[in-house]
């Protein structure tokens, strides 16, 4: 009784401790520019709630962001660390823009479906060659991953810059935007498309359901665990562990093609923003927990839009959020290894 | 050096592997040292060479007492260790192997070492090339290697681990030479082995250790008698007489077959394996540890495959297909590390059932759970069905293990199914496995416990350095008589027996 209540006091202070010391880091931070704090936390923790527009902006970064930290959650489950998810991403932007532009004419609709499969297969294919290199080479999937990354952005400036270079003039800002028709619909003056946050919602249910009911998410957990126990029980460890790679490449492609089709209406060189290293923090945070995934997804996406403001108001650069976001991990992680 | 140990314990867990040994060993000789697997043997060697600090006693070096803390600090005291896997570094050279972890000082320059190392070399019997890299040596080179460095970094202690495992005969005879020569010039050798043989061949003393003390108290000088070694080593086994039944008459094609096959794992190569293991047996693998038992366990497994030769599960050749088509074949294994690769500790008895699920996409978790609840029944588990399996004791977690084997196993691999376990669960564990060998499963299993080999077994195979012997019905073996065969002695004339 009494350890357990101890146990319960740990369980919500240590996480508290590490939100307090995550602040206190930041504030630092802040401090020694000269800068209020206070004022500093009301634009990036508020800002991005004060007016429609922000908001719009602030839910377009959520849903990618979402979308990545749940194949991430798979692959945590699968035992691995698929730093690759940024190429993956990268990947299926590209692969996106494939049909746009070889089909302009076709209806929008199955286009955009056209789209989305093709920049999930290109997601998955990415990474599945993470999945080989490790299988077949024996290159941790952390530095394979990390090398498709560069992979994938060198592949972008050279489409940007050669075969789909602006007709105009060839330029690093990306190419041609894409006919109106084909941009993904907003709601009435606001960047805001529907569509996005409603395929991020729909991934989140569906991976939430296939790791925590299926007999696929149970041997994928099982794998995570102890691929040799797995492996001696007859689940096909290797097999299991592509495929966990795969899914989280193909959601982290659809978050490519919402880049194209839905924010950038282009393919620029730039296109995956540092979005699935993002995802990468919100779901350490999470602990690839999916009922955490989407608190924190907004949380991250409302610190980065929030503070754009603070150039504009105080004056500082907005990479706070981005130190606010770190430390926030930084602490969790410590104070989880603290407890075990 | 003269080097003594005081009263010297060492704990790990409730295991107590060192029980205030007190022992002495006078420089300028060989020592044997002598015991079964978990004698305590290696502990001691490791808290000689600093690898690991007593809990208790003391060592004294040269009537010095000595706090070692750590191999480096040792062999600047004078005490070097070659284990019995090379610890080098393989991509580097003899001379830069020889260079990077010299103590300070003991080297002038690059040229000096080569010089040292030659004359070393040459004195000593061993052929070397300085410029040579580690990895592209054999296991016996390597410690040749790992003699000098220690000898020219100064140590005047040299403990070998196992020497003679995994290296060729010529090169066996090499080491002895060499070894007679480093105890003339005065230093002292601790020749820690499980050969009875060598140790009678090489060593002027010998010190047998039994669960972590010394029998009878103090070294004893050589020769002794075989047999009183091997007494002291086992114990007065085989006093109860055996109880065995007729083995039945089975027509049942052999669960495994093994035609001429060849495999090798690590430093270990089995050579030309023919065997047939029948339905309805249980074959107890005997052997000290390392001497094939795992490998020949893990090649039946299919987690091994044979670099020649065949493997046929119930007739059907499976050779080189991986452990998942071994097992689609009937064939299970149970590690001796249950959590390590057995099981998965943060999941339940029903999560692992509902693993052992065929088709469906989703989890039958009813089905799973009540497939759980039987098992507990049945196997008599202190559990739930939804506690995780880490939080089980060791007894039930390998009950467990036995309740997770699917209905049609045709052949189980057990390593060690007793290990850790009381008397009891033991008992409870062994009822369990004759049953599945009375429904028609070959069941094999290797075990350091001879009395557990001699009560189970129905066949027993000993393996002896690489080496697998022929089934022995067990009727027709003695305690002593296996005691005798896992040092090796008659073992030769065991196999040509069966030739």
């Amino acid at each position: 009784m009494r350890t357990n209540r101890l146990k319960f006091a740990a369980n919500v202070t240590r996480p508290l401790l590490a939100l307090a010391a995550a602040f206190a880091l930041t504030s630092l931070a802040l401090l020694s520019t000269g800068v209020s704090p206070l004022e500093a936390y009301r634009l990036v923790l508020f800002g991005a709630f004060s007016t429609p527009v922000r908001l719009s902006d602030m839910i377009m970064l959520a849903a990618p962001l979402l979308l990545c930290a749940v194949g991430l959650s798979i692959t945590f489950a699968g035992g691995l660390y698929n730093l690759g998810v940024e190429g993956q991403m990268i990947a299926g932007a590209i692969a996106a823009m494939v049909p746009l532009r070889l089909w302009p004419d076709w209806p929008p609709i199955l286009l955009w479906v056209l789209a989305g499969l093709s920049g999930a297969a290109g997601g998955a294919l990415w990474a599945l060659l993470i999945g080989a290199l490790r299988r077949y080479a024996g290159v941790s999937e952390i530095f394979a991953g990390l090398g498709m990354n560069f992979l994938a952005s060198g592949l972008t400036f050279y489409m940007v810059l050669g075969p789909w270079r602006r007709q105009t003039s060839a330029s690093l800002s990306g190419t041609d935007l894409l006919p109106r028709e084909l941009w993904l619909p907003t709601l009435d003056r606001l960047r805001l498309a529907p569509a996005a946050p409603v395929i991020a919602l729909i991934a989140l249910a569906v991976v939430w359901w296939a790791l925590t009911k299926t007999r696929w998410g149970l041997e994928v957990r099982a794998v995570g665990l102890n691929p040799a126990a797995a492996a001696r029980l007859g689940v096909a460890a290797d097999r299991r562990m592509a495929e966990t790679l795969a899914a989280c490449g193909a959601l982290a492609g659809i978050a490519g093609m919402l880049q194209v089709v839905a924010v950038h209406h282009a393919l620029i060189s730039n296109i995956s923003s540092g979005i699935g290293l993002l995802g990468l923090l919100v779901a350490l945070l999470a602990r690839a927990d999916p009922r955490w995934l989407l608190p924190i997804a907004v949380a991250f996406a409302s610190f980065t839009v929030g503070s754009i403001q603070l150039p504009l108001t105080l004056g500082i650069d907005s990479a706070i959020a981005g130190v606010l976001q770190g430390a926030l991990v930084l602490f969790a992680l410590v104070s989880r290894a603290r407890r075990s | 050096m003269h080097i003594a140990v005081e009263n010297l314990t060492k704990r790990f867990g409730a295991v107590c592997a060192n029980n205030r040994l007190t022992i002495s060993f006078a420089a300028g000789q060989i020592h044997g040292v002598l015991g079964e697997n978990g004698a305590g043997k290696s502990t001691l060697m490791k808290l000689l060479a600093g690898f690991i600090q007593p809990d208790e006693g003391r060592i004294v070096f040269d009537n010095t007492p000595r706090r070692l803390r750590g191999p480096g600090d040792a062999l600047v005291a004078g005490v070097g260790m070659v284990h019995q896997e090379p610890l080098d570094i393989p991509a580097f050279t003899v001379l830069e192997n020889l260079l990077c972890a010299a103590p300070p000082g003991v080297f002038r320059s690059r040229r000096a070492a080569q010089t040292a190392l030659l004359e070393l070399a040459e004195r000593l019997g061993f052929p070397v090339d300085p410029a040579a890299r580690l990895d592209q040596l054999t296991i016996g080179q390597r410690q040749q290697v790992e003699i000098m460095r220690l000898l020219l970094c100064g140590a005047q202690v040299l403990i070998l681990d196992e020497p003679t495992t995994g290296i060729t005969a010529a090169q066996a005879r090499a080491l002895f030479a060499a070894l007679r020569q480093i105890a003339a010039e005065g230093r002292t050798v601790l020749f820690v082995s499980h050969k009875l043989e060598e140790v009678a061949e090489l060593c002027h003393t010998v010190t047998v250790l039994r669960n972590g003390q010394v029998v009878p108290p103090g070294q004893l000088p050589m020769p002794q008698p075989q047999e009183y070694l091997l007494e002291l080593m086992f114990g007065e086994a085989g006093a109860a007489p055996p109880i065995y039944r007729p083995l039945p008459v089975i027509d049942a094609p052999p669960v495994w077959e093994l035609r001429n096959v060849t495999v090798r794992s690590g430093a270990l190569q089995l050579v030309d394996l023919n065997h047939r293991f029948a339905a309805g047996r249980i074959i107890g693998l005997a052997g000290l540890d390392g001497s094939g038992q795992q490998v020949l366990l893990r090649l039946l497994a299919g987690q091994l495959a044979p670099d020649r030769g065949q493997v046929l599960v119930n007739g059907r050749d499976l050779t080189g297909a991986g452990s998942l088509a071994f097992r689609q074949a009937g064939v299970e294994y149970l590690p001796a590390d249950r959590l390590h690769d057995g099981m998965i500790g943060a999941l339940s008895l029903a999560d692992h059932f509902a693993l052992l699920q065929h088709g469906g996409l989703m989890v039958d978790r009813r089905r799973a759970e009540e497939l759980a609840r039987r098992a507990i029944a049945d196997y008599q588990i202190k559990a739930t069905p939804i506690t995780p399996i880490a939080a089980l004791s060791g007894g039930n977690q390998q009950r467990a293990m036995l309740a997770l084997i699917p209905p049609n196993a045709r052949g189980i691999l057990a390593e060690q199914p007793a290990r850790g376990l009381d008397v009891a669960s033991a008992r409870a564990i062994w009822g369990r496995l004759q049953a599945r060998r009375d429904n028609g499963c070959c069941v094999i299993f290797s075990s350091p416990d001879l009395d557990e080999i001699m009560e189970y077994s129905d066949e027993v195979i000993v393996c002896f350095a690489g080496r697998i012997g022929p089934p022995i019905p067990r009727a027709l073996l003695s305690a002593s008589r296996l005691a005798e065969l896992i040092g090796g002695v008659g073992f030769d004339a065991l196999v040509d027996v069966a030739r």
